[in-house]
Order: C-alpha cells, then structure tokens, then sequence
C-alpha cells in the first residue's frame, strides 16, 4: 500500500549551516495515525511545515524526499506541488484563532476551500460544510456559520477547523498540537472528535504533539523526535510496553501521572543528555550538504 | 489545621467584563468570585486546580492583593488586609511573592539577572552584602553566581523560571504564589522546576499556593487540593483523599480527563461520528 506521507532522509539548514532536520524518514499509512512527539525546538513541527510546502524561507531543505500518495513534492513545479498539497492535505493547527480570519464569518472561510480550490459549486460545498459540522457535533450550525471567530468559545472554534480539514476530504491531515491550548476537558472532547472523523474518513493523520500522554491516547505509531533527529520510532503500544531508546524513557520518567506521582516527574538525568548530545555530533560528522 | 496562614472568609471579586463594555461609559462589573470560605495552611503546598475562566488566578491575586475583593474577607496572620491601602501593604511585600506562568514577560531585558534579583532586595531593607545575597539567591535555585551578569535573553526557559523563584525567594518571604509556572515548559525542564520548588518549600517552610491546570502536577506536589469552578469551590481537602475518592461529578470528569502517558483504547471510548444519514 502507498504510504499517504514517505518523508526519507530529510535534513533541513539554517543559513548558517546549522542542520534543524537531520537525515529524518518516516511514513504515515492510510487510516493511521503516526504521533510525532519531541520538546521545544526537536524541529516536529519544522517536519510538518515541511509536508505542507510553507516552511519559513530561511530554512533550505539540502536532502532528502517527501511524497504524498507516492508523488514526490521535489518533481513537481512549484504551482503542481501547491495544487497537490491542496487537493490532499490539510492541517489543523494549534490555535484556531490565528488561523481563522477574524473579520470573516466562519461559513465562508469553511467553503473557500472547497470552492476556490477543488472548484466545487457553492451549494455542494455548503451541503458538505453543514455535514461536516454535523459530524463535529455542532448542532447549531445555523448560527456558527454566521459567527465571526471571536464569538466562539476556543473549542468550538477548533471542532470548526476540525470540520474544516476533514471537509476536502484529505488523504492527509497535519495535526500540529491541536489541544495544546485547550483545557483538559475539552481536549479529551476533541481528541475523541479527531479519532471519530479519522476512522471514519480512513485519513492518515501525522499529529505533532509534546504531550505523551495524548501519543498514548491518539496514535497506532509513534516518532520521537530529539534535535531535528528521530530518536525511536515503534508502534505506539510497544513504545509504551518498552521504550527502547534513554531519551524515550527520560521523557516518560518526567511526565507527570497522577496515578503514580513519586514515580513520575523524574528530571531527566545528565547522562542521558550527554549521551544524545554525542548521537548529535556523531550524526553530523558523517553529513555533508549534498551542493557544499 | 489549626495553623492557618490565610483565612478566607466570604470572598467575592467582581472585575470589569470589558467584553461587554459601551463604547462610552464605564464596563459592567462581573462576579468572577463568588463568596466562598477556606484556609490556607501554614508550611504547606496548596494546589488550586480549574480550568479556564475558573477564577484560580483571580483568587491567588486577592490573596497577594494585587487587587483587592469586592466582598468577604483575607485575614494574614491574624491581620485583615482585604482593604488594606497600598502604603499599608507595602511592609507585607516581602511576605508575599509571586513566581509567575511566563519569565520571559516578568523579567526585565534590559536589566542584568543580578540586578533584577537585587532590586526587591532594595525595597525592603535587604539592600546590604547585595553581591552575596544575590549569589546565595542563584546557588539556592541550582544557578551559577556568574549567571547574576546575564540578561534574560541569554537564559533558557528553565533557567528563566528557576531566576523567577530566585527572585521570590531572596526576600525569605512567608507566603509564595506560583501561578502556572510550568505550563510553557517542556516536560524534562517542567519535572526540574517542579522538584526544585518542592524541595525549597520544604527547606525553607513556606507556604504555597500552586495554581494549576494540571491535576497530575498537583498530585504530586500538594498537600491539599481546591479544586474551582467558575468562581466557586467545587471542592476542597487533602490531596489524596480527593484522588482517591473524589465526592463532586466535576473532579471525578477533571481526573478522567487527563490523558495518561499509558496505552488504552477505552479512553476515546465509542463515539460515532453523527451522521443526519
């Protein structure tokens, strides 16, 4: 089977040189859902910026590929790799109200999508739209669609980007910490939201996320990510069972449980973060940019 | 426990709603707490936990009267500050400090790391062996003294929040408010600020309130619990026994909300995806 996301041997600079990406692959299968879990600045969400073309300027890609459904972005002109990233993929970003325009209702910026990009007519768009916020638990479609973003609470306002990104109907959803800015609550409503509509639509979702706790909860695999570096990579039932890799388990060992709390919390020992530090400079000893 | 640092009695705060305020004219007041009684222990970490619009932040700045309730009563060590003017609270200062959710915004950039922890030293007559009392202040949060000619900038988040405490602590104050303090945080640096503030509180006896949404961080570093709810206490008491046998349906959904590093698919449970058909 096609994977819906290949992304192989990636490695991204800075302009000074500095790698962000280091030689990362991984792979999303349809109807899976791959967590994508690392600290502050491990670059997970640099790799999902990557996936959807709109990585910041300053940063070159120097290797590697990434292909979505088998087409690999780097053989398509910049307007058919746009057109491809547009037609299969989607994201659902962390704060929704960055996201949204918010001089805007909500109902249009739901439909353009479908109309401006996939060329569907208006009514077929706000038929999928209704059925989509229907699908989001929204029940009062009526009136969000007629809402500006600032009238909706923040987890309304992200079951509209969910029905959003699941509208187009992607092979691919880029789901960048979705429930970091929620409260728990309502992140446990959504998380069970994202499940129900993946199952559903069978869509691949890499979901970036630094909250262990929601890999557990929402994903068959996982990549832990360390410095632009994959860490481990494993289903996320054996990831659990037995994390292989020191850093994988510093971070279970520090993530807080209430369950167990004088067993978690632990803070992450120097020698596990010297012994990733020479990983580090071992991976990139061996590198060179391809063009120098 | 009879040993209490703060009794509070009654307590109501009501805040302009600029949400609904008239172009013209003053905004219309909203409750945001709404009379409620506790104490709060001597010596002891205290976890408030709620979510969003719950009023905990609210309640820890009524109790360091930064603002100053519209109703009931704070008493201090047996001295009533609810209505304390500025000028009367000032001697207090340095009995009550804050460590707060973002150093980066508390931290002044154009001033040194020294000077920042030196300054509230000055205020209240601990303005002699400066240089020592700022040294001592870093070693205590596991700093470097050099660290006192760094700016904020140069500082990782970590290090950021560990300047934070430094800064609350140099003073030896009685009481501490910690609002959030590791929620920017990742979880390896999170689990380092959380242990050293455990650690400190209990070398030193003071007394905490911890202001959180996280009721696995609270777990593990409170004595007791209050848990909020749009401007009033669902319930209160000792860590444990809320864990163990939470008595309000709202703790009980707020614990099983929180989603455990552990593998388990009942957890999403079966929800189907509502089709009109």
């Amino acid at each position: 089977m096609t994977p819906a996301l290949e992304i192989s041997n990636l490695s991204a600079t800075l302009p000074n040189g500095l790698r962000v990406l280091r030689s990362v692959s991984l792979a999303v299968h349809p109807g899976e859902v791959r967590a994508l879990v690392g600290e502050s600045g491990a670059g997970k969400s640099m790799i999902g910026k990557a996936v959807l073309g709109v990585l910041p300027p300053s940063v070159r890609v120097a290797e590697g590929r990434i292909a979505i459904e088998g087409t690999e972005l780097g053989g398509l002109s910049p307007k058919q790799r746009r057109t491809l990233i547009g037609a299969r993929t989607a994201l659902i970003p962390q704060d929704p109200l960055t996201a949204l325009n918010p001089s805007r209702r909500i109902g249009p910026q739901m439909t353009d999508r479908l109309t401006k990009i996939l060329g569907w007519d208006a009514a077929k768009a706000d038929a999928r739209v209704r059925q989509l916020l229907d699908e989001v638990q929204i029940r009062d479609a009526e009136r969000v669609l007629r809402a500006y973003p600032h009238e909706l609470s923040g987890g309304m306002r992200q079951r509209v980007l969910i029905a959003a990104a699941f509208a187009a109907e992607p092979r691919l959803i880029v789901a960048d910490e979705p429930t970091t800015a929620l409260d728990v609550t309502v992140q446990k409503q959504i998380l069970r939201l994202i499940a129900a509509l993946q199952r559903e639509h069978g869509t691949a979702i890499l979901f970036v996320t630094h909250d262990l706790g929601v890999v557990a909860k929402i994903s068959q695999k996982v990549t832990v990510l360390y410095a632009g570096k994959v860490a481990e990579e494993a289903d996320t039932a054996a990831l659990f069972a037995a994390p292989r890799h020191p850093y994988t388990r510093a971070l279970m060992a520090a993530t807080p449980r209430y369950t167990d709390p004088l067993a978690s919390l632990k803070p992450v020992d120097d020698a596990v973060l010297a012994g990733l530090a020479e990983e580090i400079a071992a991976a990139d000893r061996d590198w060179r940019a391809p063009h120098g | 426990m009879a040993d209490a640092l703060f009794r509070v009695r009654g307590l109501k705060v009501a805040l302009p709603d600029m949400t609904r305020k008239p172009l013209f004219g003053r905004a219309p007041l909203a409750e945001i707490l709404k009379g409620f009684d506790f104490d709060l222990p001597a010596r002891s970490v205290t976890g408030i936990v709620g979510e969003s619009g719950s009023g905990k932040s609210t309640l820890g700045r009524a109790l360091v009267r930064l603002i100053e309730p519209t109703g009931g009563s704070v008493v201090f060590e047996d001295r009533d500050i609810t209505h304390l003017a500025e000028a009367e609270l000032r001697p207090l200062r340095r009995d009550l400090q804050m460590i707060f959710q973002d150093p980066m915004s508390s931290l002044n950039p154009r001033r040194t790391i020294g000077a920042i922890i030196a300054a509230p030293l000055k205020q209240n007559g601990m303005g002699d062996n400066l240089r020592d009392r700022v040294a001592e202040a870093l070693k205590r949060v596991g700093l470097p003294a050099s660290f006192a000619s760094r700016y904020r900038h140069e500082l990782s988040g970590g290090q950021r929040q560990r300047v934070g405490i430094a800064r609350a602590l140099a003073l030896e104050p009685k009481f501490v408010l910690a609002d959030e303090i590791v929620s920017g945080l990742d979880v390896s640096t999170q689990a380092q600020i959380l242990t050293l503030l455990e650690r400190l509180a209990d070398e030193m006896g003071l007394t905490v309130a911890f202001i959180s949404h996280d009721l696995s961080v609270i777990r593990r570093l409170c004595r007791q619990v209050i848990v909020m709810r749009q401007g009033e206490i669902v319930e209160a008491g000792p860590t444990e026994a809320i864990f163990d046998g939470p008595a309000h349906a709202y703790t009980r959904e707020l614990i099983a909300a929180i989603p455990l590093p552990e593998v388990d698919p009942e957890w999403l449970g079966a929800v189907s995806v509502g089709r009109r058909g």
